[in-house]
């Protein structure tokens, strides 16, 4: 071990090696136990001082470091399904409670045909349904048999459905990786139905897709008042119709059997402080179906309290005999217990809770409970830790090698000139990495070959001022003339020349994916900063040198 | 050092039509490479799962071949990575629910040998494989399509046919090689195509711009000759670059490791051949359109430059 850093609640443990970090994180995993989540991570070993500068290690792609990329595809299909499922619920009990009567209602792809008895009920309905839903677009139509209303969710609000749902299931996602306890994750909506994870340092793909994929649901259930608060401990019985599950912070708590409405019913929750009495609380919005069903069972409740009960499944680490063993788990608890002020709705709120963070938490956990739609992985990549590393010293060793081969070859060539194109080279590959450090740019494999690349191609700038300056002095000019000729006519070559490498470079870019994207980003850097010390960098050296001196050979 | 210690005077527009014909016979040959042998295509264009196994010690593929067909992977093309230490498995898109399918495939050979060490895994689903494919042909043609833009504003039309038909030329031809050979045509080597690009056309363009210079100073001359003459005096330049370019790809190549050597193979054949083509066929291009003195009117700054150095 190397040392412990606690910061507010969490622990850095460092260690020498990987092999010693894998066997430290099962043993502390077993023996900390479910309140602590343990992760393997790689932290920077920056030095102190240069943390202080706010100096920050350069970010590594996962083709370096280690790590798991996946793109999920959210079906966007069964999102508007599950919106014309609600509605034709909503519908149902609407038209029930109007006492208008229908034949049935049919669901469509993007909306519900309702078939009527005749023109009259269909009418009333029509009034009925098109003031309380604005984001339908409704239609009444005649056939042989029936008066039909036929209802189409706008375009306007099936794109708000996707966007809620992908929205949703991204903050799931933050939160479940957040349970993973990785460094830098990257969660990123692409385009109009993927979503991008990618988690570096995590090795264990298995255990990260269960995670990512698990399926935490949330339930509202009444409080069993006749036992309550509940001093009992798990060897009791409980009394017939409730069941107990334990609190979180301990102690347990019997709710009874009946779920009032899931964790799918909720369609926003958000922390926010009650302006009378300051306290901290979390407003709670819930589809129309489950503020129905909440108003039907609250009613005639108010004054009793009701629970909120979080579950999911967890992996768990559990030693047998010498080895580890980690399993899934199915964990239930209660999160949140609050007494009914009043008949609640659609929208309602859960006050009583300790702090805003604690509020903030428990909105979190109400928005992020379930995921809104479901999600596939499209595509994969996973690299493995020794894997990365051996990319990195790849990389450096071609870096160094296609570096050195260059200089050599330019000193021997072009003499002098050749030596001070070199430093040019050498300056041009510490601004290449100081821009990609200011960007926070992430290095690829490709972004090294990149580098690599720019290393060959920069110097090509030199060349042709090197060339030009030789043609100059082959047709007689002297050797100021010579350099001022070279260098001012290789300029506009050298520019043309490299805007058109630019112009691929940003295609590249805007086309590419991922690494290629690393592939262009040190391109297009490398280009333009050997502009730079090739052209005004030299420049300067050169006139440092021969600057003033007339009649001087150069060397060249 | 200077190899080339006068300028040389080769007459590289006389071998033209023998330069076209050769030309012709190149591109024909890549293209009946293309189409009747077709392009090794990468699991980024046909979607499947790819995993790649070390171990600590050579093993057979024999071995795995049979571990896997125990294991019920059908179908699942296994070789050797780099050494015979890592082990390369290719299983096509239809082979099973991608994303379980790598843990499954671990999880069979780590049975047979615990030491087996997951390296790589790579899963890309059939409609992402289409995309990555329809995308990569869509930055060809926009790559293609901002220099033609971009040299035709600089220059001249026929400059700007001139330049992309030897870049067209780099590329098929560079494709061609990568089918005739049978190499592996995944996203880094389209990555190194659009390189390929850039510095070809970087090559052409230095090549055009003294073809204009030329134009404008040498008051004598048929546009053949001041080619030519533009040709021969860039000769060293584009030698030298082409030389220093391909010291860093073979250093990328022999040290780079094995996922970056299609890369690096498809920038030093695409230099090889954006050399020549800049040489013989963007020039001869141009030529052939007939460019001519008088459809490079200078802008008037750069003609007052040349004035004052005549003397």
């Amino acid at each position: 071990m190397r040392g412990t850093e606690a910061t507010d609640n969490h622990l850095l443990v460092r260690l020498r090696s990987n092999e010693a970090q894998v066997r430290a994180a099962d043993e502390l995993d077993v023996a900390l136990g479910r309140d602590y989540t343990v992760a393997l991570n790689l932290a920077p070993a920056t030095p102190a001082w240069l943390r202080e500068l706010g100096a920050e290690p350069m970010y590594l792609g996962l083709d370096l470091r280690g790590g798991v990329h996946f793109l999920m595809q959210v079906d966007m299909d069964a999102v508007v399904e599950q919106a014309v499922e609600r509605y034709r619920d909503e519908f149902r009990r609407a038209l029930r409670e109007a006492d208008l009567r229908y034949r049935d209602i049919r669901p469509q792809e993007t909306g519900l045909d309702i078939a009527f008895i005749d023109e009259v009920t269909r009418d009333a309905a029509l009034e009925l349904l098109s003031a309380d839903y604005l984001e339908l677009a409704f239609e009444a139509s005649e056939s042989d048999q029936a008066a039909t209303l036929s209802a189409e969710i706008t375009e306007d609000e099936l794109r708000e459905i996707r966007n809620f749902a992908i929205e949703q299931n991204i903050t799931t996602l933050r939160n479940r990786v957040n349970e993973l306890g990785v460094a830098e994750p990257v969660i990123q909506r692409q385009g109009a139905d993927r979503i991008v994870v990618q988690l570096p340092g995590v090795q264990d793909t298995a255990r990260a897709k269960d995670i990512i994929g698990a399926t935490a649901t949330l339930e509202f259930r009444m409080v069993d008042e006749g036992n309550f608060p509940y001093f009992g401990d798990e060897s009791e019985p409980v009394p017939p119709g409730t069941e107990r599950f334990p609190e979180r912070g301990g102690g347990f708590v019997l709710l009874e059997r009946e779920v009032i409405i899931t964790g799918e019913a909720i369609t926003d929750a958000q922390s926010g402080i009650d302006t009378e009495t300051g306290q901290s609380q979390v407003n709670i919005r819930l589809s129309g179906s489950g503020g129905g069903v909440m108003a039907r069972v609250t009613g005639d409740r108010v004054g009793d309290h009701m629970a909120v009960v979080f579950k999911e499944t967890e992996l768990q680490a559990r030693r047998v005999g010498d080895e580890v063993i980690r399993e899934q788990v199915e964990v239930e608890e209660v999160i949140n217990v609050a007494r009914i002020q009043e008949q609640l709705g659609s929208r309602f709120r859960i006050t009583g809770l300790d702090s805003s963070l604690e509020a903030r938490n428990l909105a979190l956990l109400l928005r992020a409970g379930s995921l809104a739609a479901p999600m596939q992985i499209v595509e994969e990549r996973t690299i493995g830790p020794s894997l990365g590393q051996e990319n990195i010293d790849q990389g450096m060793a071609a870096v160094l090698l296609g570096f050195a081969l260059v200089v050599v070859f330019m000193a021997v060539y072009y003499k002098v000139f050749g030596l001070i194109a070199n430093l040019a080279l050498f300056a041009n590959l510490i601004l290449i990495v100081a821009v990609l450090s200011i960007l926070q740019a992430t290095l690829t494999l490709p972004g090294i070959a990149g580098i690599v690349l720019t290393v060959g191609m920069a110097v090509d700038a030199n060349v042709l001022i090197f060339e030009r300056i030789r043609e100059e002095l082959r047709a007689g000019s002297s050797t100021q003339q010579a350099i001022e000729g070279g260098y001012g006519k290789a300029l506009s070559t050298i520019a043309d020349a490299n805007i058109t490498t630019l112009i691929a470079a940003l295609v590249l870019f805007a086309f590419g994916t991922g690494p290629v994207k690393g592939f262009a980003v040190t391109l297009s850097i490398g280009i333009l900063s050997s502009m730079f010390t090739a052209i005004l960098g030299t420049r300067a050296i050169v006139n440092f040198i021969y600057g003033g001196r007339r009649g001087v050979r150069l060397a060249i | 050092m200077d190899f080339f210690k006068r300028e040389t005077r080769i007459n590289f527009m006389a071998y033209r039509l023998h330069a076209a014909i050769f030309t012709a016979l190149l591109v024909a040959a890549a293209l009946a490479f293309l189409v009747f042998r077709g392009l090794n295509l990468g699991l980024d264009f046909t979607g499947g799962t790819l995993v790649e196994v070390g171990y600590p010690q050579a093993v057979d593929l024999a071995e795995v071949r049979e571990t896997l067909d125990a294991g019920g992977f059908d179908g699942a093309v296994v070789q050797t990575f780099g050494t015979a230490r890592d082990i390369l498995i290719r299983l096509g898109p239809d082979a099973g629910e991608g994303d379980a399918l790598s843990n499954a495939v671990l999880a069979a050979l780590q049975a047979a040998n615990p030491e087996a060490e997951l390296r790589r895994v790579e899963f890309v689903g059939p409609q992402i494989g289409e995309e990555l494919a329809e995308k990569g042909g869509l930055a060809l043609l926009y790559a293609l399509g901002g220099i033609l833009i971009y040299v035709a504003f600089r220059f001249e039309y026929r400059f700007a046919i001139g330049a992309v038909s030897a870049v067209l030329h780099d590329v098929i031809v560079t494709i061609g090689i990568f089918a005739g050979i049978g190499l592996q045509f995944d996203l880094t080597v389209l990555a190194a195509l659009l390189a390929v690009i850039g510095y070809s056309l970087n090559d052409t363009i230095v090549v055009f711009d003294r073809i204009r210079e030329n134009f404008i100073r040498m008051r004598k001359g048929t546009a053949v000759e001041v080619t030519d003459r533009s040709i021969n005096q860039m000769l060293p330049r584009t030698l030298v670059t082409s030389l220093t370019t391909l010291l860093v790809l073979i250093a990328l190549f022999t040290l780079g490791g094995e996922l970056i050597r299609g890369f690096a193979l498809a920038l030093i054949i695409g230099v090889l051949v954006g050399t020549y083509s800049s040489i013989f066929v963007a020039s001869s291009a141009a030529l052939a359109l007939g460019v001519s003195k008088e459809d490079l009117i200078p802008p008037p700054k750069e003609g007052e430059d040349l004035e004052e150095e005549r003397p």
